[in-house]
């Protein structure tokens, strides 16, 4: 099972995103930005950091990118494609989900471990988990505002394509003033899922706040074995 | 020589945090009477020659497809560069 990890100039995450493939079973492939190839690989996984210095947008200049243009076909096809913190900004920039990331609404970088709900455990990268279960996992972005128009946002909600949301207590703020506190979404078909926290720093004992990350790259393996 | 001037901004629905941090940092230097400050990108695009309206067509296109995006920006103005923009101008004032 070949789970393809792009690096992009900038990108943090990448060794992580390879070691929570391989501890999940899976052999990670490395992926270059700038080949137009994904090497038959059998899903995708967008890491975090940051892209391009993310001028223009967070994301925006990744998503032209000559391994987007075989990744974006690919993704529509069906192809499991997993984008974390950057790698969800590239995947609304490039259209491949709705709605857009800007700057959190309190100005300030976030690092936290942060309880999250799933809300839709049918994904290729969520079906190891129960609906509605609560997991943490490490949150730390600048730019994690997810915001989209009413009608976007209605028509997530009415799919039940809002994937993952913020825990927030009674009368409390989810933790960057995204809209009805979505920390991730998915496509129509459920192969390409974005989110704000990141999975792959919670895979091991001793790092990170639980290994509740494991399960979002146990859950594509099997997704790729059903498929 | 000519230029291309696109601004863009981000839609009024959305919140600007840039913006909210500099209009909050105005009253500390005695600037109290501005309420609100939005804060956008301004894009100088340069090409040989005239500014055409095929020039000007294909900066509207750059303009729509990648630098602003359309989620959550606007694309204010995209027009040939006056005198009034160039620095000469800018040391009159």
């Amino acid at each position: 099972m070949r789970v393809g990890v792009v690096t992009f100039p900038g990108s943090l995450d990448d060794h992580d995103a390879r070691r929570a493939v391989r501890i999940a079973g899976g052999e990670p492939v490395t992926l270059w930005h700038g080949d137009d190839s994904l090497h038959d690989v059998d899903a995708v996984v967008l890491p975090g950091g940051f892209s391009y210095g993310d001028y223009l947008r967070a994301g925006a200049i990744a998503r032209f990118a000559p391994v987007m243009s075989a990744l974006v076909p690919a993704a529509k096809g069906g192809l499991p494609v997993l984008g974390i913190c950057n790698g969800f900004q590239i995947l609304c920039e490039s259209h491949l989900l709705p709605g857009a990331m800007i700057q959190n609404d309190h100005r300030t970088f976030i690092c936290r471990d942060q309880p999250l709900r799933v809300e839709n455990a049918t994904t290729a990268w969520t079906s190891d988990f129960m609906p509605g279960e609560e997991i943490t996992i490490v949150l730390k972005n600048q730019d994690g505002q997810y915001v989209a128009d009413e009608a976007t946002l209605d028509e997530l909600e009415g799919e039940g394509r809002v994937t993952f949301r913020y825990v927030v207590e009674q009368g409390g703020h989810n933790p960057n003033g995204s809209y009805r506190d979505i920390a991730g979404i998915t496509n129509r078909r459920g192969n390409v899922v974005g989110l704000m926290p990141h999975p792959e720093h919670s895979v091991e004992a001793g790092y990170g706040p639980s290994l509740d990350g494991l399960k979002f790259f146990t859950s594509v393996l099997k997704s790729v074995v059903n498929a | 020589m000519g230029n291309v001037v696109v601004d863009v901004m981000l839609k009024s629905e959305i919140l600007d945090p840039q913006g909210q941090a500099v209009a909050f940092a105005l009253p500390r230097l005695g600037f109290h009477q501005f309420t609100d400050v939005r804060q956008g990108k301004r894009f100088v695009l340069t090409v040989e020659g005239e500014v055409t309206e095929e020039v000007l067509a294909a900066a509207r296109e750059a303009a729509e497809t990648m630098l602003s995006n359309p989620v959550i920006e606007d694309v204010v103005s995209v027009r040939a560069e006056s005198p009034l923009d160039s620095s000469s101008a800018e040391s009159q004032v």
